[in-house]
């Protein structure tokens, strides 16, 4: 679908509608949000990262001013209430399912990270229960604990969960061993590299929290959380954890503050709480500290990878071979065991033409946080791998980089990768050209003569990524061992005097939909966007729905608006025939009129939603009165947004500091519904992909298992001052997989960043060998090294 | 954070006797290293005796041939004060590189000086201008005043009420921020008077902030970065964390050291 040029329609920068109440703060959070009788929660966690807990005391907790219970796991499961639980199950190489391990609300008999949840503590006021959760005494008896990824499945390493040996939690793999095997044994030149993908934090401004409620007069829950798919929490907390039947509970998810997957999850804190709510028969609220945040919100990455590329003497790659290691933690989140499986592996072949790939994958269980979904969720990881092993393999075969991609750029479309995937539309190379110009490519040897000249050291780096959006075909990702459907939901209100409530299952924290889903009802039924309102995070008050996460609400949620708009504008049309007096397949609708050939009469659309309420001009026989439709949509294929990121840095040997001198981001994201809040998300994405390649990183003491970044002091978050301007363009190819040709934007920037950084330190330094992040310590350390541009090992 | 009761002092005096009337009671300044730590409950003072309305603390002036500056004025005020930017640019540069605008429209000298955190920048200042620190009961010299992490000469119940800085002919900071926190992994103040030369060292000593009698001697001799060049500090010496180990903490002494004088 094509831009109308519209001040408000499909393509046009509106500002956002919501922004109004965000910056006058009159934004609606969690926390905002107050019941009557509230009580206040506080978590007993674990200072251990592994120990057995012998004893819980609570007498002296319980004798605390203004505390009303504490709870311990027991308490929970003396109730019977069900545990925390992945949602996708992974089947190993040789056909055994994953070892899951338990996962209880509250600890039993042992914990396995530093916060981990111990105990709930109840009181009259935050304070209070913090005193009291405080007085709580646990004995622990402390147990070796594994932090290190490198080492955990090595013998004797201390056993994280019973039911997973060598803390191996599956080992899965995808492709055609052989076909690679076979490739690399005839390829002219192997290139081989040591990733390092490193564990983040995600940080959304808004920390989680929760209220929880039961009402005994109705006999139902409801539940206040920050949440990016409120209906999911709702389903795992009756079907899995047994909570309340899915009527008599109620989710909501209001206002809130950034997820970046984080809020994706089901986590113990509400699932303890509204357990808890009915035992104490009053609303209890608990809000995320910071440093709750830090340890126990889950984290993202957290790879160890090797990998390798075949490349023929002409510059063509035959083939890949990647074997990965990935962290979970010490449970598995919701879709933890989905992220470097699936999500990974099958975004391998990038944006080229690989006849083979083959990918092994373990998932390892550490005394560490759990490890799921974050802005990416896995395609970041796939990216870094690709661009940083074609980056590597030009160099080292006397390619230029951006040329050693255009030759192995996949070419046409519909494009069959060996790794799933059926990429459907694309031009990367006109992306690599338009980037390969905003970026001034030519002038860069000058550039990096006076930088020269200045002492400093300069460097380009590419990141042509590719992801997997909107996710997803819901029989797909069921065969590939998913245990729910991936499409999304909408309902379309048109009001008696022609305003429309858009109901949907998407949920937005930060993403501006009350905006861009407006723009789409504003453009297809030719009214104004004030007379739309986009209703969501509410399971009383929309239909199931799926939520927002993997760039997908543009790609299925606004689908499934379409297609609700479709089924109104049938149902319109009719009501037109009536009140025009002329055939219904007369009518026509453009632009908010319907007009027919066979009259000279026209109605707007206000109008027609009158008529259709009223009803004075058919009968009950002949039509239903009202003009509301919903829709389902269940996508045919992911989609595929792709670009071409370039980085050129500045590095001063002297004290290590990488300076972003320059960032050229060339898109293909489809359809754009607004460009500004375009431009926004990849802005967000670059800072985040910066962040990562050089200063975020989540460390664990290898021996104690204490997390030693738990707070800003010590874990680096960019700020403004380490971004550049950055140089935005779209090369669009639409969607063929929608209506709309929309393919997502959400997680672009953080996708294609992190390589794009490092290919320009290693551009710099003239050497391989730096990990990120790139710290200014590890910069300084690697510059010292002399350019050798031999084998990266 | 813990209960405590909250006080306030209407004049130096009142403040004096009110610390005094309490065993565990602490004076609050701007509350930026105060608050926090209270607030993470690492810190549980009883009562807080607030500086926020004592006039006697407040205040920039030149007096002679130096600049004073009142315990109670915040980073920002500092970095502001066309006084100091006249006396000592380089110390008005120092205050408008503390933190981010919150903390600078928060945090005071007087605070930063008594927390003496081993990675804060004005003590490195005070020790390289020779400053004076004045308190309600004496003066003290920053080279006595600084005693290591945390530690400082001052006694129980006493208040910094000003800082006086001889005017030197030359005064530059130069500081490596933590990628994290942002304080300095490395900090160098170095300064020029009558004839001597005197180099302050912050954020990389594991015993705090300290002068550099090497780099001092070079650059008496004659004042430029490459007096200093194969100067460093010793690795022994250095604070090792994951932001930046010994020998790179010791490497980055010299180059600020050189920077700050390049600066002046
Ligand atoms: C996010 C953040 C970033 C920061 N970045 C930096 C940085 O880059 N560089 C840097 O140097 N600092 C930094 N700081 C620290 C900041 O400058 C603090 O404000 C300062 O260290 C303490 O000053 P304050 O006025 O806030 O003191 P408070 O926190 O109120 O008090 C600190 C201590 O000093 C005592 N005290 C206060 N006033 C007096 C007095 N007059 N006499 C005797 N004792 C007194 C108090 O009792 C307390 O023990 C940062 C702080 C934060 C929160």
């Amino acid at each position: 679908m094509s831009s109308t040029g519209s001040a408000t329609g499909i393509g046009a920068p509106v500002r956002r509608k919501e922004d109004q109440r965000f910056i006058t703060g009159k934004g609606r959070y969690t926390d905002d949000i107050n019941r009557p009788g509230q009580t206040y929660a506080a978590f007993v966690r674990s200072p251990h990262a592994h120990a057995n807990i012998k004893r819980i005391d609570t007498t002296a907790a319980l004798n605390r001013p203004g505390c009303i219970a504490v709870f311990t796991g027991e308490d929970i499961a003396r109730d019977k209430v069900g545990a925390l639980f992945c949602g996708w199950m992974i089947t190993s190489k040789d056909g055994s399912p994953m070892k899951a391990g338990t996962h209880p609300v509250l600890a039993l008999g042992k914990v396995r990270y530093v916060g981990d949840h111990v105990a709930l503590v109840v009181a009259e006021t935050p304070a209070q229960a913090k005193d009291a959760a405080e007085a709580v005494s646990v004995e622990y008896e402390p147990l070796p604990a594994v932090a290190d990824l490198a080492t955990a499945q090595s013998p004797g390493q201390p056993q994280v969960q019973a039911d997973a040996p060598n803390n191996t939690v599956y080992q899965w793999h995808l492709g055609d061993k052989a076909a690679v095997e076979a490739a690399f044994a005839q390829a002219r030149h192997v290139t081989k590299i040591h990733l390092t993908n490193n564990r983040l934090i995600p940080n959304a401004i808004e920390p989680r929290a929760a209220i929880a409620e039961y009402d005994s007069g109705q006999d139902s829950f409801t539940l206040y959380t920050t949440s990016q798919n409120p209906h999911v929490i709702r389903l795992c907390l009756s079907a899995f954890i047994g909570i309340a039947p899915e009527h008599k509970l109620r989710v909501i998810a209001p206002d809130v503050g950034g997820g970046f997957g984080s809020k994706i999850f089901l986590y113990a804190e509400e699932t303890a709480s509204i357990w808890a709510a009915k035992k104490v028969g009053r609303a209890i609220k608990w809000t995320a500290e910071r440093s709750e945040s830090f340890l126990a919100d889950a984290h993202g990455r957290d790879h160890m990878t090797t990998a390798e590329l075949a490349v023929d003497g002409n510059g063509r790659i035959l083939a890949m071979r990647v074997k990965t290691k990935a962290n979970l933690g010490a449970y598995l989140s919701t879709f933890a065991s989905s992220v470097p499986t699936y999500l990974y592996a099958p975004l391998l072949s990038g944006q080229y033409a690989i006849p083979a790939i083959y990918c092994e994958v373990d998932g390892v269980y550490t005394n560490t946080a759990p490890v799921d979904a974050y802005r990416g969720a896995g395609r970041p990881e796939a990216t870094f791998v690709v661009e940083r092993l074609v980056e590597v393999a030009a160099r080292q075969t006397g390619h230029d980089p951006a040329e050693f991609r255009r030759k192995n750029f996949i070419q046409s479309f519909p494009h069959q990768t060996p790794v799933i995937m059926t990429y459907d539309a694309g031009n990367y190379a006109a992306c690599l050209d338009k980037a390969l110009e905003l970026a001034d490519y030519r002038g860069l040897s000058l550039r990096k003569a006076a930088s020269e000249r200045k002492g400093l050291k300069r460097g380009i780096g590419f990141s042509a990524y590719i992801e997997a959006c909107g996710i997803a075909p819901s029989q797909a990702v069921g065969s590939l061992g998913a245990g729910v459907g991936l499409w999304e939901s909408a309902e379309v209100r048109v009001n008696p005097t022609g305003s429309v409530e858009v109901l949907t299952g998407s949920h937005s924290h930060g993403q501006g939909h009350e905006t861009t889903f407006a723009q789409l009802v504003s453009q297809r039924l030719g009214i104004p966007i004030e007379q739309v309102t986009v209703v969501h995070g509410d399971t009383d008050k929309v239909q199931f729905g799926m939520g927002t996460y993997g760039s997908r609400s543009g790609a299925v949620g606004m689908t499934a608006v379409y297609k609700a708009i479709d089924k109104v504008v049938v149902k319109a049309k009719k009501v037109a025939g009536f009140v025009l007096e002329v055939p219904e397949e007369s009518v026509d609708f453009d632009e908010g009129i319907f007009s027919s050939k066979a009259t000279n009469k026209t109605l707007t659309f206000p109008e027609i939603a009158l008529q259709a309420y009223i009803a004075h001009k058919f009968t009950g026989a002949q039509l239903e009165p009202g003009l509301k439709e919903g829709a389902f949509h269940d996508p045919t294929n992911f989609t595929f947004p792709s670009g071409v990121h370039v980085c050129e840095v500045e590095i001063d040997p002297d004290t290590g500091t990488t300076r972003i001198d320059r960032w050229t981001a060339v898109d293909d994201f489809g359809t754009v519904v607004n460009p500004m809040i375009v431009e926004g998300q990849v802005h967000g994405g670059v800072a985040q992909g910066v962040g990562q390649a050089l200063l975020e990183n989540a460390h664990y003491d290898k021996t104690t298992g204490q997390l030693v970044t738990a707070s800003f002091m010590d874990y680096a978050m960019p700020h403004a001052h380490d971004l550049p301007s950055i140089q935005i363009a779209m090369s669009s190819t639409p969607c063929p997989s929608n209506p709309l040709g929309i393919k997502g934007c959400g997680e672009a920037g953080a996708i294609a960043a992190p390589a794009a950084v490092i290919n320009a330190i290693t551009d710099a330094l003239g050497h391989e060998d730096i990990a990120m992040p790139a710290t200014p310590q590890a910069v300084w350390r690697a510059a010292q090294k002399s350019p050798a541009r031999l084998a990266a090992e | 954070m813990y209960a405590f009761e909250y006080l306030r002092a209407e004049s130096l005096a009142d403040a004096a006797k009110q610390l005094a009337s309490k065993p565990d009671a602490k004076l609050l300044a701007g509350g930026h290293t105060l608050l926090p730590t209270m607030k993470l409950r690492l810190a549980s003072p009883g009562a807080l005796v607030d500086l926020g309305r004592v006039a006697e603390l407040k205040g920039i002036d030149k007096s002679g041939n130096a600049l004073v500056i009142g315990a109670m004025t915040t980073h920002a005020e500092a970095a502001d004060s066309a006084v100091v930017k006249s006396s000592i640019p380089g110390l008005a540069t120092l205050a408008g590189g503390i933190g981010d605008p919150h903390v600078r429209h928060r945090g005071t000298i007087g605070g930063s000086v008594a927390n003496n955190d081993p990675s804060a920048d004005y003590p490195a200042a005070l020790m390289a201008l020779d400053a004076t620190i004045a308190t309600n009961r004496r003066e003290i010299k920053a080279d006595a005043f600084f005693k290591g992490l945390f530690a400082t000469a001052l006694q129980d119940g006493e208040i910094i009420t000003r800082i006086s800085f001889p005017v030197p002919t030359k005064f530059a900071y130069a500081k490596f921020p933590n990628p994290a926190s942002r304080y300095a992994l490395v900090g160098v103040a170095v300064a020029q008077t009558a004839g001597a030369a005197r180099v302050a060292v912050t954020g990389a000593g594991n015993n705090g902030v300290f002068r550099h009698a090497a780099m001092e001697a070079a650059l008496g001799k004659a004042w430029s970065a490459a007096a200093l060049n194969g100067i460093a500090a010793d690795a022994k010496d250095m604070v090792s964390d994951i932001h930046g180990d010994a020998a790179y903490r010791a490497h980055l002494v010299g180059v600020m050291a050189r920077r700050a004088v390049a600066a002046t």
